[in-house]
């Protein structure tokens, strides 16, 4: 686990082909065919990666992160978000910071990135629905982006809101969830160093399906916190709605950290299957990073506050 | 009308025909072309095959009040004979596959679970059934209680469309097309007993 702290972090090597594969494409029409050039340009290269993995950790592969998907914006099967992501197009990208701010703020991601290093983080992902990922991504620390967004002192949580397009993301044309989707954060979850915002894997720009252009990780909680295809931040007072826990409160609760001693109603969250793997493995407090983050919910009771 | 022995010639072939698909998926298994969660591919698509074709011999059992249909009873034995077939292997993938016999596990899951619950419910019913369908059964048991048990095919189907709904996290689209169509069979069912047997 102590692999991952950020004080092990190493510059986005390939940040700055990025910025010469957007300035190049211009000539292109990259929008539509972001999504699969990225993917044949993928050489399954994951050496630099195995110095930061834990100890019981293998990477998942490329093509396992890229076509097992929960976003249901884009369909509700796992292979959907892969195959009707096409028309999605998250260039250029706005992100609205407002609420509890000094001055709200319109940023364009590009511009957000030249102010920023990006990062390496390896982190385990975990589902409610009791499987699991590692999953090599670039992305910087979220309390970079507050610093930058310079909240009021009353601001105790944060609100992400994802794009609503749905000429683009066809989930959206059906009411399979309240829409657009919304996730929270308490401050303190927020400013911690695990949580970051990521805008790529391993090494590419994040694919539609997996949150594009921008997404949350906060790998101690169950993947659906991690809000993808971020376009609004929004500092608030009091708890903010998150989805899920809209759609189905006896289900899922706000912080919904990988918790396994307390049973979703479907799944036991005591094991859960790693993808690629045969036998399950027991699942882990905090998904691994107790060490990191016990310390937020020290005074809680989790068995409550799930 | 569909005569008998035209229904009968056709019995191979849908034997062939039902077997297909858990072949199929063995086979996409074993080679490792079942997508990136396969066990889990493997469970949902067996599972909704057997639901399938337990729907298929109620209607089937309607079907056969019409005149026209009246020989496909002929085939509801083999196609209740496969969903037991298909719930057999998804429950196999689910001890085997998905928990590698850990029955202290299984067990506390099936407790501890609704949609669990139903479907081993569910898959109980069947047995009797499945145990009871072979030619001499009806004759052995007599034709009263030999219904009877066949009525288990009532709660078995309930339970397993519920099975279903309970595990689908957001839309419920499909279950709810399969809990409907078991709702109007099961609806005509009761209508038949109670305004025309009369």
């Amino acid at each position: 686990m102590k692999k991952i702290l950020p004080s092990e972090i190493t510059p986005y090597s390939t940040y700055l082909n990025r910025r010469k594969f957007v300035k190049t494409a211009s000539a292109f029409s990259i929008a539509a065919s972001l999504s699969l050039s990225a993917k044949a340009l993928h050489n399954n290269d994951s050496s630099k990666y195995i110095s930061k993995l834990d100890e019981n950790d293998e990477l998942n592969t490329y093509e396992e992160i890229t076509t097992y998907n929960n976003f249901y914006e884009f369909g509700m099967g796992k292979s959907d978000p892969s195959n009707n992501s096409s028309l999605f197009n998250p260039k250029p990208w706005t992100i609205k910071i407002e609420g509890l701010v000094e001055k709200p703020l319109e940023i364009n991601l590009e511009d957000l990135l030249k102010k920023i290093e990006i990062e390496d983080r390896i982190y385990r992902l975990r589902c409610v629905e009791a499987w699991s990922m590692v999953i090599p991504w670039q992305g910087f620390p979220l309390s970079e982006l507050i610093k930058i967004a310079s909240p009021l002192s009353n601001a105790k949580y944060i609100q992400f809101v994802t794009i609503f397009r749905p000429e683009e993301m066809p989930g959206q044309k059906r009411r399979l969830l309240p829409w657009p989707y919304v996730e929270g954060l308490r401050m303190d979850e927020a400013m911690n160093p695990l949580t970051i915002l990521s805008t790529g894997l391993y090494g590419h720009d994040l694919l539609n399906q997996n949150g594009a252009p921008l997404r949350l990780v906060v790998p101690w909680k169950y993947g659906f916190k991690s809000i993808k295809s971020i376009e609004t931040i929004r500092f608030v007072e009091n708890q903010p709605s998150a989805t899920w826990s809209m759609v189905a409160p006896n289900e899922y609760g706000f912080y919904s950290n990988v918790n396994n001693t307390v049973d979703h109603p479907r799944w036991s969250q005591a094991t859960e299957r790693r993808i690629g793997e045969f036998m399950r493995r027991p699942t882990l407090m905090f998904n691994g990073y107790e060490e990191e983050v016990a310390h937020l919910y020290k005074d809680m009771d989790l068995q409550t506050y799930y | 009308m569909l005569s008998t022995n035209r229904v009968k010639k056709t019995k191979p072939p849908i034997i062939i025909l039902l077997f297909l698909p858990s072949f199929y998926w063995i086979y996409l298994l074993l080679i490792g072309n079942l997508g990136v969660n396969p066990i889990e591919k493997l469970m949902d698509n067996l599972g909704e095959m057997a639901l399938r074709l337990i729907i298929l011999t109620l209607i089937i059992s309607s079907l056969s009040d019409l005149k026209f249909f009246r020989s496909l009873v002929t085939l509801r034995r083999t196609i209740g004979l496969f969903a037991f077939y298909y719930v057999c292997l998804h429950f196999s993938t689910y001890i085997f596959l998905d928990h590698f016999f850990n029955f202290q596990f299984i067990i506390k899951d099936i407790i501890k679970r609704p949609f669990i619950t139903f479907g081993f419910i569910s898959f109980l019913c069947l047995i009797p059934m499945a145990i009871t369908s072979f030619d001499g059964m009806i004759k052995k048991l007599g034709f009263n209680l030999w219904k009877k048990i066949h009525y288990l095919i009532y709660p078995a189907a309930i339970l397993s469309s519920f099975h279903f709904f309970m595990l689908v996290r957001a839309n419920k689209t499909e279950p709810i097309i399969y809990i409907g169509i078991i709702f109007l069979l099961l609806s005509y069912r009761f209508y038949k007993k109670i305004f025309i047997r009369r």
